[in-house]
């Protein structure tokens, strides 16, 4: 991070959840909606199937920040707009440009896409390192 | 139907969360963190924590208990079949640690309409047991057909 300038990417996060990740996810964080965990449930609800826990996918959002700062401590804000919605089993890439920096503050540009469809997209994160 | 306002300001009963080690484990694997200050409480010591650092986004955790009760009240009248999340914030103070229990307060911070869409917007301010502010969120979910 200490090097990345503005108008510079922080580093790429790749991560393709596995088809039960939605479950564990479900338990971990305590949201059992159906729609993530029941395929048939999602398919009868006008969905493609189960779809992505928003929220892990801000986590996902957010660990490319705590990574390429160098730990959690670092990441002080992160706001996110979620848009259409993520499947397990197809890669996440998150990005992210520097926007602004100065002494220890870093701002940052980031979004989550899948498949190249923005599934968060407007995403600021603020770092103090 | 316009939506209804009147519980905009109103807030809710503080929830406490022990934020225990197995926990933080558990959610920094459903995520994939990697960083051993979440996983191994040696590595966490050595990097100067008491105990395993529960990562920033944990705060899905701590205060969800407290988050629910404002989407279910009655009095706010949110057609939750009809929602989806629309946006999310979370501002972090010091961690959370491993330990820690974190008291939640929840509350509506805007209710409004716009192009037959209701936004129902909370705000949650977790603190520590040492009354240090870790975590202010701020939710917004969308309600389509209001």
């Amino acid at each position: 991070m200490a090097e990345i300038k503005t108008g510079e990417a922080i580093p790429e996060l790749r991560i393709t959840p596995d088809k039960y990740l939605t479950v564990r996810y479900a338990g971990a964080s305590g949201d059992y909606n159906p729609i993530h965990i029941d395929e048939e449930l999602a398919r009868g609800v006008g969905l493609p199937g189960r779809i992505l826990h928003g929220l892990w996918t801000m986590a996902q959002v957010a660990r490319a920040q705590t990574e390429a700062a160098g730990g959690p401590e670092h990441l002080k804000r992160l706001s996110v707009q979620f848009r259409g919605m993520g499947v397990p089993e197809q890669e996440v890439l998150v990005s992210g440009v520097v926007r602004e920096r100065s002494d220890g503050h870093v701002l940052i540009d980031t979004v989550a896409e899948q498949a190249g469809k923005q599934i968060i997209r407007n995403a600021e994160a603020e770092l103090e390192l | 139907m316009p939506v209804n306002t009147k519980a905009i300001g109103k807030s809710y009963e503080p929830v406490t969360y022990a934020v225990g080690r197995e926990k933080i484990r558990e959610y920094a694997r459903a995520v994939g963190e990697s960083d051993s200050v979440h996983l191994d409480v040696d590595a966490a010591r050595a990097a100067g924590h008491s105990d395993l650092v529960a990562p920033p986004m944990f705060a899905v955790v701590y205060s969800a208990p407290a988050v629910g009760p404002p989407i279910f009240d009655p009095e706010i009248e949110l057609n939750f079949a009809m929602m989806v999340h629309g946006g999310q914030e979370f501002v972090w103070g010091p961690v959370v640690i491993a330990g820690d229990e974190v008291t939640t307060t929840a509350s509506v911070k805007d209710i409004s309409e716009s192009d037959g869409r209701g936004y129902y917007v909370f705000e949650s301010i977790s603190t520590n047991q040492r009354g240090e502010q870790v975590c202010r969120g701020t939710w917004t979910n969308i309600v389509r057909g209001v």
